[in-house]
């Protein structure tokens, strides 16, 4: 396990666990990778994923890889406070300086981190859109929460990031559910950039996108990346969007990092056997 | 034979009783140390079905006492067939005088409009509210919308605003306008027209908001700020009646209700009937105008 000591960590994640069920103190020693399985034995407690430790450094892009069911997305949706984790300690370096737990503060300050500091994308538009809400209204959303009440102002931030996500400025006053998947996609990340976030999280953002639309959404999130310096962290158990898009990759198995490193090296030399399968088996 | 007086004895005074009278006022209390807060209350059995002034007869008849002068209005008329029926009801329960002198009254009870008079200090007015929630709209599920006036998250509100706009060039509310009070709660003032909510603002009396059926009640005290939703560049506005004149007095600056005759044509009459008939008698009662921003 990969553990960085450098002092340009942006967030830095320590012990972060996360335990659907009843919990006793054996339930994360029988599970893992180990154990092929993340059910406590005894009580049938789900062990999400289990004293996650990393550093995302500044500009860095970080990649999060595994089977379905192994954490992945469950240490992004613990990160935006979409869940709430059993146990950790997560340290963000644009809120108050790194010193507090971002897990332990309160709804309306967890609410503030959210606006302000980071974004998110979803793999359903679904999930990030409100699809009663215009295109437009959806950005709107997020510049309203950050205190913009101007709507002349609202209007053009929303269509300068439409505009540089590709998407047709006249149909900003749609509703998503009137778009193709990819323009979906393409308004939920000009949603999540809306304040400048620092930090984005994209849960297997082209996963429901055929390949053409895949290339322009990740060609689209590489060119935001370069532009704005943003840090991410990126789920996929597509091994080709890992290679595109990250610097750093972990790879999970039943709720551990079983290895972590530079994606190229990883790619190339898996050390541990779940990683070379993962490689292997990449058509 | 059992014999029992249960049966025998005739109501309680004001029809609800001394128990629960007293957690009505308790809850309106509570709503006037945490203005624009929904407080829940019981909302005790009434001789007419929940949602139909209920909740108003609860306030008013917790609040109200024989020396009491009681007032009731219906969209601004003392005469539609719901403020007849509770008045009467009233009446008979407490043998309290009524009126329907505006500036008489101690109590005012009212369905969808706030007096054009303006109110005093010595009289509390009543309101009858359909739905309280005003977030309602934006969010169906009660415990989120609770979550959301906890943390004073209103952000979906708002965005409702935007939608609004962009969908018809302005804020589409006639009715019920989402109001700010003191800087906190985001809530309804009963489907009152836009008129009347700038006159909730700093205000001599105390405004209670029931909803029988909801179970909730929230006030706005006296002197409080409460300010309608708007943005920095689209402003809350008030309906305009330029140019347009009572039918019956000759008079604007009022709230003016739209008549339609039989052969097509149309005219305007004041809809608070109590300030048509005294601006017909005699000089005009005094008012709190609002007046438009430029567009």
């Amino acid at each position: 396990m990969v553990k960085e000591n450098s002092d340009n960590w942006l967030l830095r994640v320590r012990g972060l666990t996360k335990i659907y069920g009843e919990p006793i103190s054996n339930s994360i020693r029988y599970t893992g990778p180990k154990f092929g399985t993340n059910q406590c034995p005894e009580t049938d407690a789900i062990v999400a994923c289990a004293e996650i430790d990393f550093d995302l450094n500044h500009g860095e892009v970080l990649g999060l890889v595994g089977e379905s069911g192994s954490g992945k997305s469950t240490i992004v949706q613990l990160l935006y406070f979409d869940q709430e984790a059993t146990s950790g300690d997560v340290k963000y370096r644009g809120f108050e300086r790194g010193d507090t737990n971002l897990l332990s503060v309160s709804n309306q300050k967890k609410r503030y981190i959210r606006n302000h500091l980071m974004g998110m994308v979803y793999q359903n538009p679904r999930d990030g859109l409100n699809f009663k809400f215009s295109a437009g209204g959806n950005i709107a959303e997020k510049l309203l929460m950050a205190g913009e009440f101007h709507v002349g102002r609202i209007r053009e931030r929303a269509s300068s990031l439409l505009e540089r996500t590709e998407v047709p400025i006249p149909r900003m006053d749609n509703v998503p559910s009137s778009f193709s998947g990819g323009m979906q996609q393409r308004v939920q990340i000009s949603k999540a950039i809306a304040n400048n976030p620092p930090l984005l999280f994209l849960d297997e953002v082209t996963s429901g996108l055929d390949v053409s639309v895949q290339a322009k959404v990740l060609d689209l999130i590489r060119t935001l990346q370069r532009q704005l310096g943003i840090s991410m962290i990126v789920v996929s158990h597509d091994l080709s969007v890992i290679r595109m898009l990250t610097d750093r990759t972990m790879v999970l198995k039943n709720g551990r990092i079983v290895e972590a490193g530079l994606t190229d090296q990883i790619l190339q030399d898996p050390q541990h056997e779940y990683t070379q399968l993962l490689v292997s088996s990449l058509l | 034979m059992i014999t029992t007086e249960k049966f025998s004895r005739s109501y309680n005074y004001a029809f609800i009783d001394e128990t629960t009278k007293k957690e009505i006022r308790r809850k309106i209390l509570k709503g006037v140390a945490i203005p624009g807060y929904q407080v829940p209350y019981s909302s005790p059995e009434m001789p007419i079905s929940r949602g139909w002034g209920t909740g108003g007869l609860h306030a008013s008849l917790s609040l109200i006492g024989p020396n009491d002068t009681f007032k009731i209005i219906d969209q601004g008329s003392d005469a539609s067939v719901n403020a007849c029926n509770l008045r009467n009801f009233v009446k008979r329960m407490t043998g309290c005088k009524t009126t329907f002198d505006t500036a008489e009254a101690t109590i005012v009870q009212t369905r969808h409009r706030i007096t054009e008079e303006v109110l005093t200090d010595k009289q509390i007015i009543v309101f009858q509210v359909p739905q309280p929630e005003v977030l309602r709209g934006v969010e169906r599920f009660e415990f989120k919308t609770r979550q959301m006036h906890a943390e004073a998250d209103y952000a979906k509100m708002w965005v409702s605003l935007y939608e609004s706009y962009v969908k018809f060039g302005a804020i589409m509310r006639g009715a019920g306008y989402p109001v700010k009070v003191n800087k906190r709660y985001i809530m309804t003032p009963s489907p009152i027209p836009r008129w009347d909510v700038p006159n909730l603002s700093h205000s001599d009396t105390l405004h209670v908001f029931a909803a029988g059926r909801e179970k909730r009640i929230h006030c706005v005290p006296p002197h409080t700020l409460v300010e309608p939703l708007e943005f920095e560049d689209i402003k809350f506005r008030v309906e305009e009646f330029e140019g347009i004149r009572c039918s019956v007095t000759g008079e604007g600056d009022a709230f003016m209700d739209e008549i339609y005759e039989t052969e097509g044509s149309r005219k305007h009459v004041i809809n608070d009937s109590n300030f048509l008939d005294k601006l017909r008698e005699g000089p005009r009662p005094h008012q709190r105008l609002f007046t438009n921003p430029q567009s």
